[in-house]
């Protein structure tokens, strides 16, 4: 069986970026896989402006940015198939993949990059309570009607989730003459970043409800209308706070979910917190050569962050197909005080490439005034200070590697609040 | 003149209807809503009981032993799943195991054989029984079916033997003829010799339209969570608490496709559409399977639903000729365990209509249905096979659960075929899984409209008045303008 050097699950800017870092390293037996009719992901369905401002230092939409590279992989004549969906990959590295013109085909590499992107939590998943007629929708699944199709699902539209993806569908179905009456979100604070809060609500006078959830759907053919409820500390509605509602569609902004179900078939150990792979500095993951970026690792607020990222999975390719060897065991990466998650969760300080170990985290909660502090087992390195940390914005950390002068152990990250005086 | 009409496509409906088809004569079928079985046999915990605890003597009891020993020759000749898992039920003090033992007197009057093990035997079978186990029951002749599998495919057999159905057509009233009936729709009326109710939560309402009011329905409902194909296995029989003077109670099971089943609760209500899911309720089966099964995953829960029981004040099934309308027959108070007992009831219901009319055997009639292709369940070399003399199976459209165009198509273009987002979802699942159809949805509305003829502006997910969508877009009406002009 012929054996690619390189396989790219997944066409999206993070399986973009990847394949073109491998090109330009040297390694050019790539073939990237891609289950839509195009390449880009879900930057396709992503027709506002705001991607590329760290990347091109310019404001594009989601298709102008896709496009920029997948300009680039046909230039380098990077081979790709579109309508391929990858059923099944295993650790030995064997593909399963299926299109209605080579039929169904196994293939095999000698690395994978898994670059699958993410999938949005359900109505099912949250049990939102009611009826389940028609017109309750992810907010991706509208954005793909409205942008790919050209159809709304619904004129009197209520949004639950203030992810941005609701945000930003609040303005778009509001420019298309739907009126929004508002977004509900349980948390005391939003889900989506702060440009999105005041581009997509205050600018259109949407009405964000913290603290509130939708606590009942009503309609039997379509949806007709919801109560809303204010929640207490623990998330439960207050009785008494009930507001109604009389909306044809719920969009439903309530998370993202990295789509591994690949991964787990090919042993690939997740992370409870991400959801997405386990893995080190260079993105590869427990099974050796297979490697992992973009949302399918960890979900990502800007597209520039996921194309760097994949660029150093890309590498990471190169560097394994060039022999590299992992010497040193490694330091764990683990989540302190106020941090949800941190990856890459391993880190061979002989194999980070330049003068610093780069780190992205999520904290658990909003801090003003506050100060990332890392530590090495036990003993405070290093501390960066922010004024202001929220869960819905990702943090990106450099840490000088030299301060990492161990071959094994824990480094921790956590949030200290400066004392309120 | 018909000969039979039939009101209802849940599973009691389509047993009769295909056991109608058997005989020469001139059958249809009425359904209200715009697809077969969307009501309680839509939604319910899909156990083919084995019979053991029905009060000896009552009808449940009856019908339930008898039709449970029928399910799997049924199933074999439609090709629909039967899974004979068995079932535990399981006693957590002293008290129940005492039940236990008057369960297993029950079962030897019912005629059902079921063993009583110990918690360590209980145990080795199902690591994850609650700690406080004590002694379980074990009937190992309890199985699992897809309920509305088996009502589209018997509905799909009646056809293919002459039945007719017709959707959306809700009975509003029943004239007596001469000899026979009229039934009034909301958009048309048909004339038959014999009525057969199988109306479900409202065969009370259509009974009271010919004749005098002898039996009450009122809905229980019960609310349930369905866990991702990835912990199915979480439990491998069907687990049931002790029962009690509230019902059978909240169980865990595995499904025929692989999920975990969590439910139901059981709550006397007065809206025979109310099939909401509320907080409370969700609330209340959690609490209440922990108590049987340990280590349940909420956060793997992909759905929530909840079905309406159709309970009547006689408190047994009623499966008789109305005394004062001579051939209207009811088929009515079908809650649990009405899904296993079905095939029975029908049975019963043609020996009624003999009573009634001369039955000759249909000479041509062919018992069998062919399953759809499942592309997943093929081996490797049957799936190139399949994709080299259709590509439609080459396409994926179901990512979770491996749903091909291939199928789609078929379930579609069959008798009793889908019409809707949700008809296709039933039939060959592509929205079932963890993603719920945010992936393939846009691509089943794209195959519902080309396969029909129709706008994707008029596709439906489930009733007359649940379009997907509600405004083409400036931009889009512009382009088809645009195309229009051209095209002229
Ligand atoms: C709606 C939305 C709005 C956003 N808005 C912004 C914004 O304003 N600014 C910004 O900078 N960032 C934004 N982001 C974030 C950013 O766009 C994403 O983080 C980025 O697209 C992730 O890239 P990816 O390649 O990992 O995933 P994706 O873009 O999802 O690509 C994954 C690809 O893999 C394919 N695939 C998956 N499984 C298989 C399989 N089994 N076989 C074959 N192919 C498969 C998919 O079809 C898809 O094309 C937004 C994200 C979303 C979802
Ligand atoms: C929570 C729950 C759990 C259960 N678990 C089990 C179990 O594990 N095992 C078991 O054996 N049983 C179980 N049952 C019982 C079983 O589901 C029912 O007995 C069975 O589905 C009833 O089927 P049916 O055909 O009688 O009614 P339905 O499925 O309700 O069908 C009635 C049909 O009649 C149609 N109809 C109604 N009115 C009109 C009208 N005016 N005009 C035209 N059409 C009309 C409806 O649209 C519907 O399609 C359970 C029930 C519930 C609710």
């Amino acid at each position: 069986m012929r054996e690619y050097d390189t396989i790219i699950i997944g066409g999206g800017p993070a399986g973009l970026a990847a394949a073109v870092e491998i090109y330009n390293e040297g390694v050019t037996d790539i073939l990237i896989l891609e289950r839509d009719i195009q390449l880009g992901g879900i930057l396709q369905q992503c027709i506002h402006n705001g991607f590329g401002l760290h990347e091109f230092k310019e404001e594009l939409t989601g298709p102008e940015y896709a496009q920029r590279f997948i300009d680039k992989v046909e230039e380098l004549k990077i081979p790709y198939k579109i309508n391929t969906m990858v059923l099944d990959i295993t650790k030995e590295k064997e593909i399963h993949i299926m299109n209605s013109e080579d039929g169904y085909q196994i293939l095999k590499a000698k690395t994978i990059v898994l670059a699958m992107g993410c999938r949005e939590r359900t109505a099912g998943a949250i049990s939102l309570p009611g009826t389940r007629p028609v017109g309750i929708i992810t907010a991706g699944t509208a954005q793909y009607y409205l942008n790919m199709k050209g159809y709304l699902v619904g004129k009197k539209v209520f949004i639950l989730g203030s992810g941005d993806i609701g945000l930003i569908m609040a303005r778009r179905m509001t420019l298309e003459g739907a009126t929004v009456l508002g977004v509900a979100e349980i948390l005391p604070y939003s889900g989506g970043l702060t440009r999105n809060i005041v581009q997509c609500l205050h600018d259109f006078d949407i009405p964000l409800y913290l603290s509130h959830t939708v606590a009942k759907v009503k309609g039997k053919d379509r949806v007709e209308g919801l109560t809303l409820m204010e929640v207490d500390e623990n998330r439960k509605p207050i009785k008494g706070t009930e507001q109604e509602f009389e909306v044809d569609a719920l969009l439903l902004s309530v998370g993202l979910i990295p789509d591994n179900e690949l991964s787990e078939s090919a042993d690939i150990d997740i992370h409870r917190r991400t959801n997405g792979p386990i893995v080190n500095e260079k993105m590869e993951t427990n099974v050796e050569g297979i490697f992992a970026c973009g949302n399918v690792l960890h979900v990502h607020d800007l597209v520039d962050f996921v194309s760097a990222e994949s660029r150093r999975a890309g590498r990471g390719v190169v560097r394994y197909l060039n022999g590299e060897k992992t010497l040193s065991k490694g330091v764990e990466t683990v989540n302190g005080q106020g941090v949800s998650y941190v990856v890459p969760q391993k880190l061979h300080v002989d194999q980070i490439e330049g003068k610093f170990a780069e780190v992205f985290l999520r904290t658990t909660d909003v801090y003003h005034d506050a100060k990332i502090v890392i530590k090495l087992d036990g003993k405070e390195i290093k501390t960066f200070k922010r004024p202001h940390l929220a869960p819905a914005e990702m943090e990106h950390l450099k840490i000088n590697k030299e301060l990492i002068d161990i071959d094994y152990g824990q480094l921790s990250v956590e949030v200290v609040e400066k004392e309120a005086n | 003149m018909l000969d039979v009409i039939v009101i209802g496509t849940g599973i009691s409906g389509s047993f009769v209807a295909r056991e109608l088809a058997k005989f020469d004569l001139n059958v249809m079928v009425l359904e209200k809503n715009n697809d077969i079985s969307n009501e309680t046999t839509m939604a319910n915990s899909a156990i083919i009981h084995s019979g053991y605890d029905p009060v000896p003597g009552t009808n449940k009891a009856k019908y339930n032993v008898e039709g449970s020993r029928m399910y799997e020759q049924v199933c074999k000749e439609l090709e629909c799943e039967y899974k004979r898992v068995g079932s535990l039920t399981v006693a957590v003090d002293d008290e129940q195991v005492q039940t236990l033992y008057e369960l297993e007197k029950r079962s030897v009057i019912n005629d059902v054989p079921v063993s009583i093990l110990t918690r360590d035997e209980a145990l080795a079978m199902e690591p994850n029984l609650a700690d406080a186990t004590k002694a379980v029951l074990l009937a190992e002749s309890a199985a699992i079916i897809y309920p509305w599998e088996v009502a589209i495919a018997l509905m799909e057999n009646a056809m293919d033997n002459g039945v007719t159905l017709k959707l959306n057509q809700e009975v509003i009233g029943i004239k007596k003829l001469d000899s026979g009936y009229k039934v009034i729709t909301t958009n048309e009326s048909f004339e038959a010799k014999l009525v057969i109710n199988c109306a479900g939560v409202f065969a009370d309402k259509i009974h009271n339209m010919i004749a005098k009011k002898t039996f009450e329905i009122t809905p229980r409902r019960g609310q349930y969570f369905v866990l991702d194909t990835t912990v199915g296995n979480l439990v491998n029989h069907v687990i049931f608490p002790c029962p009690s003077t509230k019902g059978k109670g909240v169980l865990v099971t595995p499904t025929t496709h692989g999920n975990l089943l969590v439910g139901p609760t059981s709550e006397v209500i007065a809206d025979k559409n109310g099939i909401q899911t509320t907080m409370d309720g969700l609330q209340y089966v959690r609490e209440h399977a922990n108590t049987i099964v340990k280590n349940i995953p909420y956060h793997k829960v992909i759905r929530s639903f909840a079905g309406l029981r159709p309970s009547s004040d006689l408190h047994d099934f009623i499966i008789e000729e109305a005394k004062d309308a001579k051939g209207f027959i009811d088929v009515a108070g079908i809650e649990s365990p009405g899904l296993a007992s079905a095939p029975a009831i029908a049975k019963e219901v043609i020996r009624l209509v003999k009573s009634r009319i001369e039955l000759v055997n249909k000479v041509k009639f062919n018992p069998n249905r062919k399953a759809y292709t499942t592309f997943a369940h093929l081996n490797l070399e049957e799936k190139k096979e399949i994709i080299k003399k259709d590509k439609m199976y080459g396409q994926i459209i179901c990512r979770c659960e491996t749903v091909t165009e291939g199928e789609i198509v078929d379930c579609i273009r069959r008798n009793a075929g889908a019409t809707t987002i949700k008809g296709v979802k039933k039939r060959v699942r592509p929205g079932m899984g963890r993603c719920q159809g945010g992936f393939c949805e846009p691509l089943v509305v794209e195959i519902l409209a080309r396969e029909l003829g129709i706008d994707p502006m008029e596709v439906k997910y489930d009733s007359v008045g649940s379009n997907i969508f509600v405004e083409e877009t400036k931009f889009n009406q512009e382009q088809i303008k645009e195309l229009k002009a051209k095209g002229e």
